[in-house]
């Protein structure tokens, strides 16, 4: 007997579902209220456009291809899943935390050209959110990451497969984050 | 059963090409620099990208309906706070404040008060 609540009678649904969908509703909190007050700084500051303007729009595309290939791979572990193939899966969501390694990987080159040119986080108000707002999206990621390989290791031998569901939910939050990310960063110049 | 299942993983495939082909668009659009193009090929598509992402990966249509009413008041929520505080941040003065380029300055009221005060007492009796 396992000491755990496996089902919610109110709600009628997992309680692992249940609660990784409380996780995203809080998520889009955070997220929503970072990327509604970077909006509102934005449109009451032409001069962030000159900032703006120095981040890299193709390093910035490339990232966001990363990611969406990587909730592809995330949603094909989850098919695997649902057909009991666990080492399938398990093989996907390695796949998955490769694409995430990826992205932290472009990333910290990013930061780093960005730096060494004097944008730092305490350069202006656009640099400071800039930063935050990636670099939280960017914790996410590597959380997203840490978790997987934990759900990809016992998905390997068949365990707990409904815990790739659940994973692949979170990780495609994150990639809805950086859609929206992308072109306030990126492309609004 | 088995066959719905690959029709799933069919269409997965299929999505994934439409969010790349909606990634160029989003990228190529705004190289025309019209605003309203931008405007629509950036923050438009990014809207439908993540509608697909979380219809067609997350399946939110295929959970409960109370996970897609939380969502959105949740989104609700932050259009709330944008609606009530963007009157006040997007503003470009204020009471004893002025936005310029870069920076708000503290910008002293009108002297009436202090200008016929006789220098060395102060600002009078207000």
């Amino acid at each position: 007997m396992r000491p755990i609540a496996t089902t919610r009678s109110a709600s009628g649904m997992p309680t692992g579902l249940l609660a990784v969908w409380w996780v995203v509703a809080s998520e889009i909190v955070i997220f929503g209220g970072l990327l509604a007050s970077y909006l509102m700084y934005r449109l009451s500051h032409d001069s962030w456009s000159e900032q703006a303007a120095n981040t890299n729009t193709a390093i910035g595309a490339t990232n966001t291809f990363v990611l969406l290939t990587s909730s592809f791979l995330a949603v094909s572990a989850h098919a695997a899943a649902e057909k009991g193939d666990g080492k399938k899966a398990a093989r996907y969501l390695w796949y998955t935390i490769g694409g995430a390694m990826t992205f932290v990987a472009i990333k910290s080159f990013e930061w780093y050209t960005e730096i060494t040119h004097g944008f730092t986080i305490t350069s202006n108000t656009f640099w400071s959110f800039y930063y935050t707002a990636a670099g939280i999206h960017a914790l996410h990621v590597i959380a997203g990451a840490f978790i997987m390989a934990i759900v990809a290791r016992e998905a390997a031998k068949g365990l707990e497969l409904h815990r790739v569901e659940l994973i692949g939910i979170y990780w495609h939050f994150v990639d809805i984050v950086w859609i929206f990310l992308f072109p306030l960063l990126y492309i609004a110049k | 059963m088995s066959e719905q299942e690959h029709e799933h993983e069919h269409n997965y495939g299929k999505v994934y090409l439409i969010l790349l082909v909606l990634l160029v668009v989003s990228i190529l659009g705004p190289m025309l620099e019209i605003q309203v193009i931008t405007l629509i090929t950036a923050f438009g598509i990014a809207g439908v990208k993540a509608l697909l992402v979380a219809r067609k990966f997350m399946h939110i249509n295929e959970a409960p309906k109370f996970i897609s009413y939380v969502m959105t008041t949740c989104l609700v929520f932050m259009m709330l706070f944008f609606a009530g505080v963007s009157p006040d941040v997007m503003e470009s003065s204020g009471d004893n404040w002025k936005k310029n380029l870069k920076m708000w300055l503290y910008s002293p009221p009108p002297a009436h008060h202090v200008s016929h005060a006789p220098e060395g007492h102060g600002s009078g009796g207000h």
